[in-house]
């Protein structure tokens, strides 16, 4: 492949044909911001966080898909660059619960970093409707407020990255478009099978473990990433300590052709929880409780036979 | 053949339809019969004469007298007088607006005089369910000719030289368009006709679909013989059910006759063409995002490049076009490029259709050369402004257009002028606005549109039309304040440099336009709390004026508040508390004594 020359915010650089600006700047240490951009996902060229300027073009156009070219002048933080990250920023934080004090996400959310580099304050000048769609709390799984979405995508893409889920697609129009299972029902009543590949690409808030809530900010967790052996797809996910102590199993994001599974989160779980019960547990009137072995396989009345045999 | 000694159009189009033509082409007919000329007269159901106003439209051919506002009373005696007697039916005439004079013949009709039809040559004039009819008008010569003695790139060669640019809106050279799609390798292309007309008051592609369903067919064949495709699909919204319905009868005609399908006319060259029906989302008129509605996907724009031409439907080139591009195809390979490329301004040629609506006299279709000025559209097609009342503006180009003040009228028409003056040719709406429409509030009625049909994708045209309209809506409250200018031209630029497709990009435009043009009445909202041209009730009170006031008591009758009070004989008053602006008392006084403002 030719190499392609061009100049990024001053910076001479060359590059194999075919990448992006946005690939381009990275490769020189220029880090242009994205939302809705996932490295072998998905570039759908939809949030628009990720606009340069590149001299002679008409518009702004947006780095993840703007492929380079022969002596391409780009700037990644002109002051029209700045301008319109900054309002696309408002125009989110205005339409944002704001709660990042108690938020899961608080110190690993795209939206808070950016809002941070750009000086974008939660008091904007767009004073107006905000979303107030319900919370998802049906399942035991993934916790969804979906007034903190940003609609990037990712979710929906990742999703549909295993062909047999196909879970969420966008839905409505307008302001009011949103993420949906079909006929737009809690996750619970849909296909969903909680495998939280969505979960682990969302960059807000929208869409968390439920099972890590409160346990410990982001920054305070200790990761070890383990593969998983249950079958040969060999998923990965991140074992959390805090202080030493086991916290909880999360999905990592996954690579291309890893389908992740609730089975695989749950059996590493077992493995990693020194707290966890070495007992099965059993649904009794409506609730989960502890069992021995034996009722919960049904062979007691076999082991009682058995037993009696010895005698 | 059966001849014929006269010929009775019915206007079947969809307008004529509601105001009850299907009624008088029965009456028609039953009266024929009984009084026995049935044989010597034929009643001839055609698509839209454009002039829907003035329907039901009946012309009776040979005189070409057009009858207007026929009701189903009105047969018998157009029957034995005109049709039997020979004697023209005086009342049923078209009056000209100002002059009250009646005009006996379809040509006449200052409306239509200056039009220069083409894409609409057969509209209103033939039978859109016989093929026959279309043939007998030079139909698919245009088409023989081409698979006969031209090479796809001959083809695309004479279309660059006519000129012809998109009619869709975006204005692109379709030459040049075909040129992309025929060079992109691949055995498989897709042929891709737009019909999924959305704009607020744009009928025009509805009207050549019901009225000339085979000009669009052969225009979609010469192009797909242009760029080498077998297939293509004809995106309609489903809104639009007697389009659809005649469609699927030409296509079927067609078919049998060999002009459609396999090995057309014997050439060897095949294409088959199906009929997709949209699902009601205005976003789907932008390409890539009508493509993905095809698809069975989404109707959300994807970023180009790669265009179409390239990547397009199922991942194949494919060449769009609106359905007023094609139906001006046949006729360039008809009558030569040159002769097409003859007509219009140096940079856009041809004839454009607008559809006229607003507080104009003469409201309808109308079909002009490029280079026309507004005012020869606005005042002599047109008819001027109704009730006597001053002009104030236009707005072209739909939800993405902008609004043209009194002082750019004279300019010609075309793409590149339109553009320069904030506005853009779009699919030729044309809304005009008298000295009663508050331009704030026109604004705000565009952008409540685009941000409804918003696909929700891009940040800045979701969320930011979205605080742009409560901008606009605050103001319209009497809330606005002075940084709310600076901040809808802010963001109006934002959004026009950020957004993904054509429909974010162009929905700051009827703003940015109105802030340009009447800025004035954005301030006067904001600093005065008044709306110039009455509109906005927030800002408006009603008072009597107490030396005009006869003490009738009309206005208290029709108060349906009781706002209003007072003695008999004697002047009324009227409690603002009370007062809910409606407007009723306005319209009851005889004697000019209840004033807002």
């Amino acid at each position: 492949m030719a190499d392609i020359n061009l100049t990024i915010n001053g910076q001479k650089v060359t590059v194999p044909e075919g990448i992006t600006v946005l690939e381009a700047a990275k490769q020189i240490g220029i880090d242009i911001p994205t939302f809705c951009y996932e490295k072998g996902l998905t570039a759908p060229g939809a949030c628009r966080i990720c606009v340069v300027e590149i001299k002679g073009w008409r518009n702004l156009p947006p780095s993840c898909i703007t492929t380079v070219a022969q002596g391409m002048e780009v700037e990644t933080e002109s002051p029209a660059v700045v301008e319109a990250r900054k309002t696309i920023l408002e125009l989110l934080v205005a339409n944002h619960p704001l709660d990042c004090l108690s938020c899961e996400k608080s110190g690993n959310c795209k939206l808070q970093d950016y809002s941070y580099r750009y000086g974008v304050a939660s008091q904007t000048r767009f004073e107006g409707e905000k979303h107030e769609f319900g919370i998802d709390d049906s399942n035991p799984y993934i916790y969804r407020d979906l007034n903190k979405c940003i609609l990037c995508g990712k979710c929906v893409a990742t999703c549909r990255a295993v062909s047999d889920r196909n879970v969420l697609d966008f839905a409505y129009r307008g302001f009011n478009t949103k993420i949906a299972t079909f006929m737009d029902t809690d996750l619970k009543d849909s296909t969903c099978v909680y495998c939280n590949r969505c979960v682990a690409i969302c960059p807000v808030g929208a869409i968390v473990d439920k099972t890590m809530m409160g346990k410990g900010r982001g920054w305070e967790l200790e990761k070890k990433e383990v593969t998983c052996t249950f079958c040969d797809s060999g998923c990965k996910f991140d074992v959390n300590y805090k202080d030493g102590k086991f916290m909880g199993v999360t999905a990592k994001s996954p690579d291309q052709g890893r389908p992740l599974c609730l089975k695989g989160r749950l059996g590493i779980e077992l493995i990693y929880n020194p707290d966890k019960s070495e007992l099965p547990l059993i649904n009794k009137d409506g609730e989960f409780v502890e069992t021995s072995w034996e009722e919960a396989l049904g062979i007691a009345p076999i082991i009682e036979k058995l037993t009696a045999q010895k005698k | 053949m059966q001849l014929y000694r006269a010929h009775v159009l019915v206007c079947g189009g969809t307008g004529c339809v509601s105001s009850g033509s299907k009624k008088i082409e029965q009456a028609l007919t039953d009266e024929l019969a009984k009084q026995n000329i049935d044989k010597e007269v034929k009643i001839v159901e055609t698509g839209c004469h454009g002039f829907c106003e003035m329907g039901p439209i009946v012309i009776v051919y040979p005189e070409g007298t057009f009858y207007c506002r026929v009701a189903v009373e009105d047969i018998p005696e157009i029957v034995s007088e005109h049709l039997v007697k020979g004697r023209i039916v005086q009342r049923l005439l078209f009056k000209a607006p100002v002059t009250e004079e009646q005009v006996p013949s379809y040509k006449e009709i200052a409306f239509y005089k200056k039009q220069q039809r083409v894409a609409l040559r057969n509209c209103g004039h033939i039978d859109p369910e016989d093929i026959k009819e279309y043939i007998a008008r030079d139909g698919y010569e245009a088409l023989a000719k081409v698979l006969t003695g031209m090479t796809p790139n001959e083809v695309i060669e004479d279309m660059k030289k006519a000129g012809l640019r998109g009619r869709g809106g975006g204005g692109f050279s379709t030459g040049l368009k075909w040129e992309f799609a025929s060079k992109s390798p691949g055995p498989k292309k897709y042929i891709i006709c737009n019909a999924d007309e959305g704009d607020p008051g744009a009928f025009m592609d509805r009207s050549v679909l019901e009225g000339d369903p085979h000009s669009v067919l052969e225009g979609m064949l010469i192009a797909a013989f242009a760029i080498g495709a077998d297939e293509g699909y004809l995106y309609v919204r489903a809104e639009y059910p007697l389009a659809i319905k005649r469609l699927k009868v030409a296509i079927a005609q067609a078919e049998e006759m060999g002009l459609l399908g396999e090995n057309i006319m014997g050439s060897g060259f095949s294409c088959r063409l199906h009929i997709k029906e949209g699902a009601g989302a205005f976003v789907c008129g932008e390409e890539t995002a009508l493509m993905a509605s095809i698809e069975g996907s989404r109707g959300m724009p994807n970023p180009r490049p790669p265009f179409p031409a390239v990547k397009g439907l199922w991942e194949k080139p494919s060449n769009i076009n609106n359905v007023e591009t094609f139906a001006n195809v046949p006729v360039i390979y008809l009558h030569g490029a040159d002769k097409y490329a003859s007509v219009g301004t140096e940079k856009s040629k041809g004839t454009k259709v607008f559809a006229l609506t607003g507080k104009l006299r003469n409201t309808g279709l109308a079909e002009v050369p490029m280079g026309i000025t507004l005012r020869e559209i606005i005042f002599d097609i047109g008819g001027g402004i109704m009730d006597d009342k001053k002009f104030k503006a236009v707005q072209i180009g739909g939800p993405s257009g902008g609004c043209i003040p009194e002082q750019h009228l004279d300019t010609p028409v075309d793409y590149d002028s339109l553009t320069a003056l904030g506005a853009m040719m779009g699919s030729g709406g044309l809304v005009v606005m008298d000295e009663t429409s508050c331009m704030v509030d026109v604004a705000k009625f565009f952008l409540n549109f685009t941000q409804k049909e918003s696909c929700g994708k891009c940040i800045p045209c979701r969320e930011g039309t979205k605080r742009m309209l409560e901008i606009l809506e605050k103001i319209c409250d009497g809330n606005g304040v002075p940084e709310d200018i600076t901040t809808l031209e802010q963001l109006g630029k934002v959004i026009k440099n950020t957004a993904l497709c054509a429909l974010g990009q162009s929905a700051p435009n009827p703003i940015l336009s109105t802030l340009r043009y009447f800025r004035d009445e954005f301030e006067a909202h904001i600093y005065q709390k008044k709306c110039p041209a009455g509109v906005c009730t927030a800002m408006l009170e009603y008072k009597i004026v107490a030396e005009n006031c006869k003490g009738c008591g009309a206005c208290a009758r029709v108060c349906p508040v009781g706002a209003i009070t007072g003695e008999k004989k004697e002047a009324h008053t009227l409690d603002t508390s009370k007062c809910i602006k409606c407007g009723s008392c306005i319209e009851k006084c005889k004697f000019n004594a209840i004033v807002k403002g």
